[in-house]
């Protein structure tokens, strides 16, 4: 068949799981073979599941529930063309549609290339994952997480996680307007937040500087 | 036309969800709208107490859905405002006895004959916070001025926007104008500059609150309690009202309230 049994890819409003074998079998492992290569991207992460006209008995359903759950992965969303597995996916209440009018076809040209470009506040609990670079317009309120395996670039001010160049990058960077996470990091470096509260927020760029995430005004970086 | 369903909901338990919607209900109905007030915390009914009509249920929501009653069977009249009516959450069953369609149908058959339907929302966000929202036509969401109950209202109103629900207002109670001046409590602005939605009303801290409660009398119905103006002034806003932030007994509170917008 010379295809990818499944692909998996980052949209801004979930991970898009594609079948593209006919053996649910061959499917599942080499799911799990991704998942388990990529873990800490999807983990927490909700999927979009797109069936077009393939059937989907019960038991592959469960199957496939089950191994996303192992991954702490939600299944979100069912795309199909038959109605019995719309019912089959109301019934688990797994919606059969996205919300508002976006196909994630309509989406796909903001994941073709490297970067995620995302315009929206992330609130707590919400979870931005993608292997590319991620520009975000909005905030990153407290307990939302942003994690990239490029740079990250946040319009907007920044509460909760970031994980820069997490496939190890350690040369990735991350930007904001007001930087204040309660936890940078980037490649294997770690910082927590400042314990000083009040200050003026300012544009600012955080990298890697012999072992430890500085961040730079970006006033200074262009002086 | 049928009516508005506004549900009350919060992600953290006990920051006035139960308070708001009781005070909430009775005010509409002081304002002589029909008010069907449903309580949605199947297994932990409180919302009966509050309003002091625990001793006159029959029938529940539950009992309802089952088709063991009728809807007019089910709902209880208040005796102060006979405009006022509890569909009364089960005591003895637990959330799973109402699925989301259930819930959606009940609030809109309660819509259909009257003004306003409100829901009171059980803490959380799982099964019964999502049956309490997906008929809503508005969700007031509550939250105290302190981190973590700020954080768990991001959450909700992140939710709503992600699976597309109704719009949301934030409603903040038990604010301490005293503590706030002391820099000892979030301020209004900084909440609402956190949370990005639009603020419908701020009620203060109350210790008379408790006390309504416990005799099934909500404060909107003393004249003199603050906290009660403030549950006026919001079921005012929520008919379309345009009505000034009171002053919290604080200039300096004042000012900032003024500051937001
Ligand atoms: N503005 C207020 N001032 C003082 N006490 C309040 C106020 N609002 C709520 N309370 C008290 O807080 C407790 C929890 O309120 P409740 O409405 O039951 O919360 P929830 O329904 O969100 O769990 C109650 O004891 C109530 O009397
Ligand atoms: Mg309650």
């Amino acid at each position: 068949m010379g295809h990818i049994p499944v692909t998996l890819k980052g949209t801004p409003q979930g991970i898009l799981l594609r079948v593209q074998t006919e053996s649910w079998e061959v499917a599942l492992s080499s799911l799990e073979l991704s998942l388990r290569d990529a873990q800490s991207f999807f983990r927490g992460g909700r999927v979009i599941l797109e069936l077009g006209s393939r059937p989907l008995p019960e038991d592959d359903f469960q199957r496939l529930r089950q191994l996303l759950e192992r991954y702490e992965m939600e299944l979100w969303v069912i795309l199909s063309e038959r109605e019995e597995v719309k019912h089959l996916a109301r019934s688990y209440g797994i919606r059969t549609r996205l919300p508002g009018a976006q196909s994630p076809h309509q989406r796909a040209d903001e994941v073709a290339s490297n970067a995620l470009l995302v315009r929206r506040t992330l609130r707590s609990g919400q979870k931005l994952h993608h292997p590319g670079h991620v520009v975000l317009l909005g905030d990153v309120n407290a307990g939302a997480e942003v994690v990239a395996g490029g740079n990250i670039v946040i319009w907007g001010r920044v509460r909760g996680v970031l994980h820069a160049g997490a496939f190890g990058d350690d040369a990735a960077v991350v930007c904001a307007l007001d930087l204040m996470p309660s936890q940078l990091r980037i490649a294997q470096y770690i910082s927590r937040a400042p314990e000083q509260r009040r200050r003026v927020p300012q544009p600012e760029l955080a990298r890697v500087e012999h072992g430890n995430i500085v961040a730079v005004p970006w006033k200074k970086i262009r002086e | 036309m049928a009516g508005q369903i506004i549900t009350v909901s919060s992600g953290k338990g006990g920051v006035g969800k139960t308070t708001t919607t009781a005070n909430l209900s009775m005010a509409l109905a002081m304002l002589g709208k029909r008010v069907i007030c449903i309580d949605a915390d199947i297994g932990l009914r409180n919302l009966d107490m509050m309003l002091g009509l625990e001793n006159r249920i029959v029938y529940d929501i539950v009992n309802y859905v089952e088709g063991r009653c009728r809807l007019r069977q089910a709902l209880v009249r208040d005796k102060r405002y006979p405009s006022l009516f509890l569909m009364p959450a089960a005591q003895t069953r637990d959330k799973n006895a109402i699925t989301i369609e259930q819930m959606n149908r009940v609030a809109h058959e309660a819509a259909e004959i009257a003004d306003y339907v409100l829901i009171d929302s059980p803490a959380g966000i799982e099964h019964g916070f999502r049956y309490a929202v997906t008929p809503a036509d508005l969700v007031v969401v509550v939250t105290n001025p302190e981190v973590a109950a700020v954080r768990d209202a991001d959450r909700v109103v992140g939710l709503l926007e992600a699976e597309g629900w109704a719009p949301a207002r934030l409603l903040i109670n038990r604010l301490k104008p005293d503590m706030v001046r002391r820099n000892e409590m979030l301020d209004v602005p900084t909440v609402v500059d956190l949370l990005a939605i639009d603020l419908i009303g701020v009620v203060p801290e109350d210790p008379s609150i408790l006390a309504a409660g416990n005799r099934g009398q909500p404060v909107v119905l003393d004249e003199r309690s603050l906290a009660g103006q403030a549950f006026r002034n919001v079921a005012r806003r929520l008919h379309g009202e345009e009505v000034p932030f009171m002053s919290l007994k604080s200039p300096s509170f004042l000012q900032r309230l003024f500051n937001i917008r």
